[in-house]
């Protein structure tokens, strides 16, 4: 029983950690297509707005994502299926932006920490200096970090690169291109656990000597004067037989061999 | 020849065997170690005339010891886990100490001479009370002596032979609280005396023989009681009122309870102020103290109040001693100035001084806290009496016959934190003179190092070259070496005073107790918090002396208004002191240092505002230009939420002045509180070198580290498993790791471990963070590794891009940036559970890394770091075994060899703090606990440097032999040449 339920468990996670719903909400808000889900009971729609604030001012409200929160067999619930749709800017807003631009300021927004019950313990809050979102329209990236029902933490920012001397750029469309990731953790990989026979055999033992090196890297201070010392043996058992030679011809030719290279080779 | 070839290759092998350890006659070379005890809250003296004398002491670092009164050396010494404190000590039958601990439930007899545990006996009870130990000399149980303990809300008879519980009594049902167990001498009977709330007295009188309750009175007491409870005689107790004013007098003799009443001011004509009795037992009176003097006041027989004297400048009153039949002592200790006078006087007359002495003291140990005293019998049959006495530094001091025998440091067993210095500029170069003047003395020293190596030496020989090792000077020297080994370490301890402590040998360069961290009317409660380096010279390095910083904070809240203190680490003295109107959270370090080489502080009050240190214009302007990139963050452990904090502007209000800073939220994370909350945070070190930013994998790939000072390491537990292990199943546990970006609050990591359990201990350097837990599905302990990699800068591995220079390596990264990173974990068992980890640092970063952990048997094991390489597999391929990849194995090695401090312990082991020297394959580590350790690591072995025994004289004369052998033979051909010529 234990085992079976052990097992189970692994299996949900793991189809939780393969589930970050990616989605890609249509480039302009109005265009926003809801579908109606009934197809499952244990699934039920749910709410929750987005609010964002310019540099200092307070949060109101600035789009909303709605979800299917599934509830699983085990007794946890978690969204699927995110989608978002963003109200666009007003005249005043828009003046706003503008405003944090120039600044080189802080766009800012937040998300209820628990979708069922928002705000929950605290709103989660994530900021990106304004100028790193105007490219063609206002492009952001969202990052929701779940635990069930409960937003740990939203990432917030361009989808891109912003680099460091930020440009000043307006935006040619006041539109906002939005992408979100509904992101949940991750499980650990497992321990291995190698069998005791593999311990015996190959674990153990390798482990406790220090890493393999190479056969030169281990031993080239001795290799070296080893192979020095063989070549100074080729040299001279070279030079013996030509020693023999000049020996034969100096008996021959006396004086004269005294001011050749012999000597040098008799004095080495 | 075979044989021949055989040994020479055996010869080979022998010496490609790689050393991670030390040669026996290495220890201590480039290492040292110190034990101390911690500060003494309780001495025993050993009076027993056989053997040699000494005292057994307890301490606040949860340390048994037994010192020799001779030099103060420790003969044994234990140290009981964090949570065992030692309530109580004492010796039975002259042979045993005895100690009760952990609030009065365990009780151990240690073996005197040896301090070998004899018996062990876990007291239990229903609830919490004050624990009392009775180690009657004359009561005895079937020839057995008894010791009465009083815990956990009962008083239990033990023998004190073996331990066993004779008799048990409960009070604990009648919510009676236990003030004091009195055995008159030489009766059977034993007095329990207490109160119910703080109105009714209540006097159990017992059997001690059997546990039997004899009789049980109790009286009402009007105005009830506060503070001590002083015991005066045999049947006499003395106590404040509930107001403060008024001292209560209880007398109960044979079932009868009197109370008298007598207001202070109609003893003493002057106001007091506040007033306490002091625990100490003094036969027959007591002593009342008040802020400015101290009161000794007699009890009489019929129970009246004279006061009989009143002394100034009184710090400690020991316990009475009673030295010879009928006659009781004890001593006090007066401050004048530097001077402390001891004296001791006689119990029944107050007139007569048995002792007086004055001591002069060095002015860095503060006031005098404890003193206990022990007599003994000179020579001319007098009796001399001893003191020992505990200082406000946590030293420990044996006074007599006027003089300091010893003194021990004991407050370098309580190290807070720990920083280093360098030392100063060697100013005119070493003089030629000096080299010649013990040229000889060199030369000779190294002739007997090479008949140590080539093993000549006779063994006196070889105790002379140990000696000389040991005793270089080279290591002790006051000034900067070219390796960097030589610094001073700066270490903050708990009593508020800063040490210096050499590298090279550990000695105390120099200390000082610091004014703003002693007790005082505006500062109550100091405590010490951090160290940091506030002047590091560079280009005045010459003339100009560094300092550190050092935190404090009044009260143990952190809410609590800060200390600031100023130190000169050359000269040890105080630069300067402040005490802050606000208080100190959080102290970030800034990159940036003004004219002066001070480096910008910023302090985080409770309130979130920001203030810059140095006060001084030019720092506000550096600190203007880089206003907004100041980013940082704080951790609401408690409430599971971490905050991102950026500037905004000036304070506004009453503590505004222009290096003040509003601050604002830029981002948050919420953890659930019904599933995570957060036990460990970790970051990388402000000051780590990383030298390649690019790591070469076996396929010759390059994989981008993600190198980021601004990455959090958060490791979140379930709420049910932040008790110990086994408080939680392995299905309601787990372990979340994080990794957070925090400038923008971003989570570029998280992963869950199921079935783990805290604690847990981590460290990161680098782009790794190494963490340790207790997997409870394997019952084993675990240790994890994530690497992180960035990627978007893993398309320049080009060679024609970067030659071109359509590379992104130089632009420069912006957090804002949309992040594409990877990382790789691997995870692995560890058998030992873990006090601390570090990790080395070199100072180039180059040197490969080994990890310092800090094991629970209070050593210390180096591993190295590619063990904990997530990349690891089962069966590497050709060229990952090329690359120097381990094959993976499910546990992690623990060679033996690879223990840094080798055979010692550092006891109670707290922290391990690694610093490099300016060798680069050379880190620095000092390990603190209750002992001191410090040594020098090299984790891929000094190849820079020849080998401290190299033998530099060896060399010469090797050479010196080589071009006289030149010359010879050169001469000699020379010669045969003109021979031959001749011939």
């Amino acid at each position: 029983m234990m085992k079976n339920s052990a097992s189970k468990e692994r299996l949900l996670s793991h189809q939780r950690s393969s589930d970050p719903a990616y989605i890609r909400s249509s480039p302009t808000p109005t265009t926003t297509t809801r579908r109606k889900f009934s197809d499952s009971d244990s699934d039920s729609k749910i709410q929750f707005s987005l609010e964002h604030a310019f540099g200092d001012s307070d949060f109101v409200p600035a789009g909303t994502f709605s979800a299917r929160l599934k509830t699983w067999s085990h007794g946890g619930q978690t969204l699927t299926k995110l989608r978002f749709s963003r109200n666009a800017f007003t005249q005043a807003e828009k003046g706003n932006f503008e405003k944090l631009l120039i600044g080189d300021e802080f766009y800012r927004i937040r998300l209820p920490s628990n979708v069922l019950s928002p705000p929950g313990r605290d709103y989660v809050v994530s900021s990106v200096k304004a100028r790193c979102l105007p490219r063609e329209g206002l492009d952001e990236h969202f990052v929701i970090h779940m635990e069930g029902v409960n937003i740990l933490a939203v990432n917030y920012g361009a989808p891109g690169a912003c680099p460091y001397p930020r440009q000043m750029k307006l935006p040619a469309k006041w539109s906002f291109n939005s992408h979100t990731v509904l992101k949940n953790s991750e499980q650990a990989p497992r321990t291995p656990v190698f069998a005791e026979e593999q311990l015996g055999e190959n674990g153990e033992g390798e482990a406790v000597k220090p890493p393999e090196r190479s056969f030169w890297a281990k031993y080239w201070m001795y290799l070296i004067p080893l192979g020095l010392i063989v070549m100074n043996a080729i040299t001279q058992a070279m030079n013996m037989p030509e020693e023999q030679a000049t020996g034969q011809a100096g008996a021959q030719q006396g004086a004269a061999v005294q001011r050749g290279p012999s000597p040098a080779v008799r004095r080495r | 020849m075979a044989i021949r070839v055989f040994l020479i290759s055996l010869l080979f092998l022998s010496t490609t065997i790689t050393t991670f350890s030390l040669y026996e006659d290495q220890v201590g070379l480039m290492d040292w170690h110190q034990q101390y005890i911690g500060k003494v809250k309780d001495a025993v003296f050993h009076t027993q005339k056989t053997g040699r004398k000494r005292v057994v002491v307890s301490t606040e670092e949860n340390v048994i010891a037994s010192l020799d009164l001779r030099h103060g050396e420790i003969f044994w010494r234990h140290v009981l886990g964090s949570n065992d404190a030692i309530d109580r000590i004492d010796i039975a039958l002259g042979k045993y100490v005895i100690t009760l601990s952990s609030e009065g439930s365990i009780l151990r007899a240690w073996n005197l001479p040896d301090g070998q545990m004899v018996w062990e006996s876990f007291l239990k009870g229903p609830n919490h009370s004050k624990s009392l130990l009775l180690v009657p000399t004359s009561l005895k149980v079937d020839k057995d002596n008894v010791i009465i303990v009083f815990g956990k809300g009962g008083l239990h008879a033990v023998s004190s032979i073996h331990g066993e519980i004779l008799w048990q009594k409960d009070f604990a049902a009648e919510s009676f609280e236990v003030q004091h167990v009195i055995q008159p001498l030489g009766s059977d009977i034993i007095y329990v005396v207490g109160f119910v709330g703080s109105s009714q007295f209540n006097v159990y009188q017992m059997n001690a023989k059997n546990g039997e309750l004899l009789k049980h009175e109790s009286a009402a007491l009007s105005g009830g009681f506060s503070g001590e409870v002083s015991l005066v005689s045999s049947n006499t107790l003395v106590m404040l009122d509930s107001t403060g004013s008024t001292l209560i007098t209880v007398n109960f003799h044979n079932g009868e309870i009197n109370f008298q009443k007598t207001d202070i001011s109609d003893l003493i004509k002057e106001s007091l102020g506040m007033a306490t009795i002091l625990p100490s037992k003094l036969a027959g009176m007591f002593a009342l103290k008040t802020t400015t003097f101290m009161i000794f006041i007699r009890v009489t027989d019929e129970g009246k109040l004279e006061v009989v004297d009143k002394i100034n400048h009184v710090t400690a009153v020991s316990d009475a001693l009673s030295f010879s039949e009928g006659q009781q002592a004890f001593a006090l200790v007066e401050h004048y100035n530097n001077d402390i006078y001891l004296t001791v006087k006689l119990g029944q007359e107050w007139n007569s001084d048995l002792l007086k002495e004055s001591i002069k003291l060095d002015d860095q140990r503060g006031l005098v806290h404890k003193v206990f005293i022990n007599n003994y019998i000179r020579t001319d049959r007098s009796h001399g009496f001893r003191a020992l006495i505990v200082m406000e530094d946590h030293s420990l001091l044996l006074l007599q016959q006027g003089e300091i025998v010893w003194c021990r440091e004991d407050g370098l067993a309580s190290v807070i934190d720990a920083t280093t210095s360098e030392l100063p500029v060697e100013k005119e170069g070493v003089s030629v003179a000096k080299v010649e003047e013990n040229l000889f003395e060199w030369l000779k020293g190294h002739i007997l190092k090479i008949k140590g190596t080539l093993m000549l030496a006779s063994p006196e020989e070889v105790v002379n070259i140990q000696a000389m090792r040991l005793k270089s000077s080279e290591k002790s020297k006051m000034t900067r070496d070219h390796n960097g080994f030589r610094k001073l370490l700066i270490v903050l301890t708990k009593s508020g005073k800063v040490f210096a402590l050499h590298t090279g040998d550990g000695r105390i360069v120099w200390s000082l107790l610091l004014n703003s961290l002693r007790k005082s009317e505006t500062c109550e409660n100091p405590t010490g918090l951090n160290l940091y380096q506030w002047r590091v010279p560079h280009h005045h390095a010459m003339d100009e002396n560094p300092s550190v910083l050092v935190v404090g904070r009044c009260r143990s809240n952190s809410d609590a208004p800060g200390v600031l203190s100023f130190v000169d680490t050359y000269t040890g003295k105080e630069l300067g002191s402040s005490s802050l109107v606000h208080s100190v959270v959080q102290v970030i370090l800034l990159p940036f240092t003004d004219s002066n080489e001070q480096r910008l502080h910023l302090l985080i009050d409770a309130k979130q505002r920001a203030h810059l240190y140095p006060k001084n214009p030019e720092a506000v302007g550096i600190f203007q230009r880089e206003f907004s990139n100041i980013y940082w963050y704080s951790v609401e452990a408690d409430d599971g939420i971490i905050k991102g904090h950026v500037l905004k502007d000036n304070c506004i209000g009453e503590v505004s002045d222009e290096y003040c800073f509003e601050t604002k939220e830029i981002w948050s994370i919420v953890f659930p509180l019904e599933s995570e909350k957060i036990i460990t945070t970790v970051t990388r070190k402000l000051n780590e070198v990383v030298h390649t930013q690019a790591k070469v994998i076996a396929d010759q790939d390059v994989m981008y580290k993600y190198i980021s000072k601004n990455l959090l390491f958060v490791v979140t537990v379930a709420p049910k498993a932040t008790g110990g292990i086994g408080s939680a199943t392995p299905e309601e546990s787990w372990l979340v790791a994080y990794l957070i970006d925090s400038v923008t609050g971003r989570i570029l990591h998280r992963m869950t471990h199921h079935g783990s359990h805290g604690p847990v201990h981590a460290v990161f350097s680098e782009n790794w963070v190494v963490y340790h837990y207790f997997n409870l599905r394997a019952h084993r302990y675990e240790m994890s590794v994530i690497e992180i990699f960035d990627q978007s800068r893993a398309d320049n591995k080009d060679v024609w891009k970067l030659v071109l220079g359509k590379h992104n390596l130089t632009s420069p990264i912006s957090s804002y940036s949309r992040l594409e990173v990877i990382t790789k974990s691997q995870s692995y068992f560890f058998t030992h559970s873990v006090k601390a980890i570090a990790v080395t640092s070199t100072a180039k970063g180059i040197t490969s890394k080994q990890l310092l952990i800090g094991t629970v048997g209070d050593q210390v094991l180096a591993l190295d770091k590619r063990f904990l390489d997530p990349r690891r597999s089962i069966n590497p391929t050709q060229a990952e075994k090329e690359e120097g990849m381990i094959p993976l194995t499910d546990s992690l090695p623990i060679i033996p060899q690879s223990y840094v401090t080798h055979s010692l312990k550092v006891e109670g082991l707290r922290g391990i703090v690694t610093v490099p020297a300016k060798l680069e394959s050379t880190a620095l580590v000092f390990v603190y606990g209750v002992d001191l350790f410090f040594t020098r690591l090299a984790p891929s072995r000094t190849y820079d440097s020849l080998t401290e025994d190299f033998s530099y004289a060896l060399l010469l004369m090797t050479i010196v032999a080589l071009v006289v052998a030149i010359f010879v033979t050169w001469i000699l051909s020379e010669k045969k040449e003109l021979r031959d010529k001749w011939r």
